[in-house]
């Protein structure tokens, strides 16, 4: 069974460009400048059936160009992909009929209509038959505990209400390939756990291949066991996500607690940079090579009464590896 | 965690390969019911734009009735009734003709909704067919009132035989499908610029002209005339209306048939080549 294959893929876009002011815009008129910007640049990766990738990036760090390339709605520049053995590009019906894009800022359903409407016309489009599509149809909305909001013209739902009705759906012809671009954006919390355990519950039933953008690392850590890191174009890292923080952190969080000193205690920068400090509890980063030391000095020379050492949380990692330029990342 | 089977299906929802006809009819009937309810959740708003609708022609009406009163009953062949009769008819029409305009195309492109659409197994232009297809029947009951109230007040004088009547339906049904393909075409350039306006705003003055929309072709100058029959425009306001006047004789109408058949043809061909450049065009840009 095939999955997802991409190798050296790039997308160079042709953007206009011009300086600002009058002079500028009276030669553009005559000549215009395009400049060209290369939004993926030679990535590869492979996925296989039935696997949840997160691709995580700044904005503007290619991913949804990717999802887009991936969903046959954007042409390549070079490389070579492909989608359950098709090529995207060439959006054969057996393709659409096998793959989802769900973009979280863009609607799918008719806003005057209530969602159940919309959903028998994606079942005629797509030529699902009446007794599967209801059958399917009813549970995903049990599981999305959707109720009466599908009998609402979707204007009147939240946001939050909206986008679940979008997920079911977009899942309703059951594809194999799900392209979730931020499914979870602008979403309540409640609503985002109840977005993911979908997400996974029909990766599990029906063994589909998920790639996953968010910015929310809840969903990554909650549905990825494998990231794919993209920034400025080009792939910084390929692998399981507990690995990210290995590869990208060089400090460890030791967090120490100890029995009450009287304010008598040492001066605590002394072991590493102190990040918070309450009580008789501090929080130190300190570089990973030194943690052990670090710890075992805190232990011979403090009343310590709980020690944890810890990875900095996946957000600040990820945040340290985008802030990082192209040139410098590992 | 949640116990039901969330698909509760266990073999491919869809059946890959050929989208069958019977699938496809279903398609537009879906598609049309779905129009049918959303027009029939904004009643004020048909009801205000019908009243908008209704305005353009019972000016057109009232400025030409006067001018053949004036000049001796006549002008062009037609009496102030028939006039009335022809405005009159041209309600429905537009009502009939009324079909996807480039400005909400031009909507659907940047909302990211044609993306969305092209992801699916069926041209977003089978989606539109049914839809407006199905948009006609609210939009007529809506216009039955209104004719009613029209005719009462104009008086107008129809005259059609019997296959007129007949016939009638047929070419209200051709004059649609010429301004869909056409409208549709047009919707197309935005795939290549997003400042449409005067490019759409030429396009409806020249429809407007050479159409009868603004007046009976024969009230028109000669070259006038000459012109509006190599443009699709007189096909889908000033033929169905003549028919129903009574003013086509049966070979006229055979032929005006096949010309609105010819139109549909050409603009559907014309939809296809241009729709093959404008995916190629989005899918190497985005949107």
């Amino acid at each position: 069974m095939n999955g997802i294959k991409v190798s050296n893929l790039t997308k160079i876009y042709k953007v206009p460009e011009r300086e600002a002011g009058l002079k500028a815009a009276v030669v553009s008129l005559i000549k215009r400048k395009n400049k060209d910007v290369r939004a993926v640049d030679g990535i590869s990766f492979e996925i296989e059936p039935g696997e949840i990738v997160g691709f995580l990036g700044p904005n503007g760090a290619g991913k949804t160009t990717t999802l887009k390339m991936l969903s046959g709605l954007l042409y390549p520049t070079s490389g070579e992909l492909s989608v359950l053995g098709y090529l995207p590009q060439k959006r054969e019906k057996d393709f659409l009929q096998q793959i989802t894009l769900v973009m979280g800022q863009r609607s799918q359903l008719n806003w005057d209509i209530p969602a159940l409407d919309s959903y028998d016309l994606y079942r005629a489009i797509y030529g699902i038959p009446v007794d599967q599509f209801k059958q399917a149809r009813d549970k995903m909305m049990e599981v999305m505990q959707l109720g009466d909001l599908v009998k609402k013209p979707v204007r009147n739902l939240s946001l939050g209400e909206r986008m679940k009705a979008e997920m079911v759906g977009a899942l309703l012809h059951q594809p194999q390939v799900l392209f979730l671009d931020e499914p979870t954006i602008g979403v309540d919390v409640t609503m985002q756990r109840r977005i993911r355990s979908f997400i996974q519950e029909y990766n599990q039933e029906r063994k589909a291949t998920v790639l996953l953008t968010s910015h929310y690392m809840a969903d990554v850590q909650a549905l990825c066991k494998r990231v794919i890191v993209i920034h400025h174009g080009k792939i910084l890292y390929d692998g399981q996500l507990s690995g990210l923080v290995d590869r990208f952190s060089a400090k460890k969080t030791l967090v120490v607690t100890t029995s009450d000193l009287n304010g008598q205690g040492p001066d605590m920068n002394v072991y590493g940079a102190v990040v918070s400090s309450e009580a008789n509890r501090t929080t130190l980063r300190v570089d990973k090579s030194e943690a052990p030391q670090v710890t075992a000095r805190l232990l011979a020379d403090l009343p310590v009464t709980d020690l944890t050492v810890e990875d900095p949380p996946i957000e600040e990692v990820i945040e340290s590896v985008f802030a990082t330029p192209s040139e410098e990342t590992p | 965690m949640i116990q039901a089977d969330l698909t509760g299906t266990s073999g491919p929802a869809q059946r890959l390969g050929r989208i069958s006809l019977r699938d496809r009819i279903d398609m537009y009937v879906v598609a049309a019911r779905q129009a049918v309810m959303e027009q029939l959740q904004y009643r004020a708003a048909n009801i205000m734009f019908m009243v908008h609708v209704l305005i353009e022609p019972v000016i057109y009406l009232v400025v030409w009735s006067t001018i053949a009163r004036s000049q001796g009953g006549e002008i062009g062949g037609y009496t102030a009734a028939q006039f009335a009769g022809y405005y009159i008819i041209w309600t429905l029409v537009r009502q009939f003709n009324l079909t996807l305009g480039p400005y909400a195309f031009n909507w659907r492109i940047k909302e990211g909704r044609l993306a969305a659409e092209l992801l699916r197994p069926v041209h977003p232009i089978q989606v539109d067919l049914g839809y407006y297809l199905g948009y006609k029947i609210p939009q007529t009951l809506y216009w039955l009132p209104m004719g009613v109230i029209l005719w009462l007040l104009f008086k107008p004088e129809i005259n059609p035989d019997w296959w007129q009547v007949l016939v009638f339906p047929v070419a209200l049904l051709m004059a649609f499908f010429v301004r869909f393909c056409f409208m549709w075409v047009l919707g197309l350039v935005c795939f290549w610029t997003e400042k449409v306006d005067a490019l759409f705003e030429l396009y409806f003055a020249t429809e407007l002209l050479f159409s009868g929309r603004l007046v009976p072709l024969e009230v028109m100058p000669a070259w006038a005339q000459t012109i509006s029959g190599f443009l699709p425009f007189q096909w889908t306001f000033y033929f169905p209306i003549e028919v129903l006047l009574g003013r086509v004789g049966l070979a006229e109408f055979g032929w005006g048939l096949l010309a609105q058949i010819a139109w549909v043809a050409g603009g559907y061909a014309l939809i296809m080549l241009v729709w093959k450049r404008a995916i190629k065009r989005f899918t190497a840009v985005g949107s």
